[in-house]
């Protein structure tokens, strides 16, 4: 309930910083009690759907891929080890906007059948450029968990598969989900470089109301507090999840 | 009839150190092996090698005449069970879960089974009443117990101990050792790494003192308390005995 307020705390500040301050504001345009502000705010906020949709989806995938990298780099075996290494410096060095543009603009051109749709695009590059990341989150909470853990497992002689199913993965899991937390809401973040091939979400839907109304003081900072909510939201999930697993091995 | 474990000239380096010079150690059917020597004298990699958390670089290692290499591990690991100084129980898991889990997944017991075994090994190491806890709300006598069971419910043939005392608290080493004496009257295959000097009177039948990688002597407890033959022998017994 503390902190269910202290959320509330946070955006009524956010909002009154927005509003309070002097001269130039013009707040009639998503002003929900006249009739062209409620149509102008609901047309805001109809983003929302292809924002949380694109990162979903896209942390979604991500996630298995992510593992799949991961995993190889505690092989013995130098290629698999490489293979883990190339991937994760290479894709890590790839900007998310240039993946888009990339692999919207870019890509048709080798496969001209192929007509990708701005979504799918988008939650290609999303998720491309996030499996470096998990993999390394993966890695790391992986490599957390002590070594006797394995020996135990081996000693009962569990195969690799049911070591890492049930022993490894679900103590890494418990301690990586603070991070995937915080990867999921860059993610969200991230997912507003979409609006520049077209994906009609948050960003993009603000850029359209701006140009037609001529407000893009107000306009953005309605986007503001949409990034707000949004990613209180998800934090407020996240957190909800840690308790739920137990995950705090503090306590 | 073929020994329980046969090492012949085994040898093991960690990076430059040799931890393992030329080690050469046979355990009958049956037999009570304890080995003991200084910290840093291989007892530990020696036993760890039998079920290749360490792989022997030099010689030869057969379990229940099984010649032990990368294609055999996962055989040799069906007939040897290891007790841990750590424990290195699950965390995440209950009593219970801990012990149906290597059945289940590698014996191909249904959950049922599994349980039932379970059950009849905790009993014998005492604890049934622990079953649906979690390992951290146990004591750490009783979480070596369940260490023990755990390992006991594959049936090994063999049962490897290393320095399963070493983590205990001075008033929950009896404990564990008195379910480890009792286990050694049912026949089982034992080697066992430690320092409880009584305890391996009691148990052992065959006395080993390992000492910088090698095995510098063997021999019956009676002898080996009674007279031991190497200098490097009687200086460890003496340290280790005044206490």
């Amino acid at each position: 309930m503390k902190k269910m307020t202290t959320r509330l705390m946070l955006i009524v500040a956010a909002c009154l910083l927005l509003t309070g301050c002097g001269q130039g504001w013009g707040w009639y345009v998503v002003d929900p009690t006249t009739k062209s502000g409620f149509i102008n705010l609901k047309f805001l906020m109809s983003g929302f759907w292809y924002t949380i949709l694109l990162s979903i989806v896209s942390l979604l995938i991500a996630i298995p891929i992510g593992l799949l990298v991961a995993l190889p780099g505690f092989s013995n075996n130098v290629w698999l080890k490489g293979f883990n290494r190339v991937y994760v410096e290479l894709v890590r060095a790839l900007p998310v906007l240039v993946a888009i543009l990339w692999i919207h603009y870019g890509l048709p051109t080798l496969f001209p059948s192929i007509d990708l749709p701005v979504f799918w695009s988008g939650v290609i590059a999303l998720s491309l450029c996030e499996t470096a990341f998990l993999a390394e989150i993966f890695r790391a909470g992986i490599q957390s968990i002590p070594k006797g853990q394995t020996e135990a497992a081996q000693s009962i002689s569990l195969s690799y598969y049911d070591r890492m199913r049930y022993v490894i993965l679900p103590q890494a899991l418990r301690r990586i989900l603070p991070a995937i937390g915080n990867q999921f809401v860059y993610m969200l973040k991230m997912s507003s470089l979409v609006s520049v091939i077209g994906m009609g979400e948050l960003v993009r839907k603000a850029n359209e109301l701006a140009v037609t109304e001529y407000r893009a003081l107000e306009i953005y900072s309605v986007l503001v507090l949409e990034y707000l909510v949004l990613i209180l939201v998800v934090s407020a999930g996240v957190r909800w999840l840690e308790k739920r697993m137990d995950a705090d091995e503090s306590k | 009839m073929s020994a329980a474990i046969e090492m012949d000239q085994v040898s093991k380096w960690f990076g430059d150190f040799q931890a393992l010079k030329s080690v050469s150690l046979k355990v009958n059917k049956g037999e009570k092996v304890v080995i003991c020597g200084p910290s840093g004298s291989g007892k530990s990699t020696a036993i760890r090698c039998v079920n290749r958390l360490e792989k022997h670089e030099e010689g030869s290692i057969k379990v229940d005449g099984i010649e032990l290499d990368d294609n055999s591990v996962n055989l040799v690991r069906q007939e040897v069970g290891m007790v841990f100084q750590q424990f290195n129980l699950f965390p995440h898991l209950t009593v219970l879960d801990n012990l149906t889990l290597g059945p289940i997944k590698a014996r191909g017991l249904s959950k049922a089974e599994a349980e039932e075994k379970a059950m009849a090994y905790l009993e014998r190491v005492h604890i049934p009443e622990q079953a649906d806890k979690l390992p951290k709300q146990l004591s750490g006598g009783q979480q070596q117990r369940v260490a023990i069971a755990r390992s006991l419910c594959m049936e090994p043939k063999i049962l490897l101990f290393d320095e399963p005392t070493s983590a205990l608290d001075p008033e929950m080493i009896s404990e564990v050792l008195d379910v480890i004496v009792a286990l050694a009257d049912t026949g089982m295959t034992m080697v066992v790494v430690t320092h409880e000097m009584g305890f391996a009177r009691k148990v052992a039948d065959t006395m080993v003192f390992m000492d910088q990688g090698e095995i510098v002597e063997s021999a019956a407890p009676d002898t080996f308390f009674g007279q031991p033959r190497t200098e490097r022998c009687q200086r460890f017994l003496k340290q280790i005995l005044q206490h």
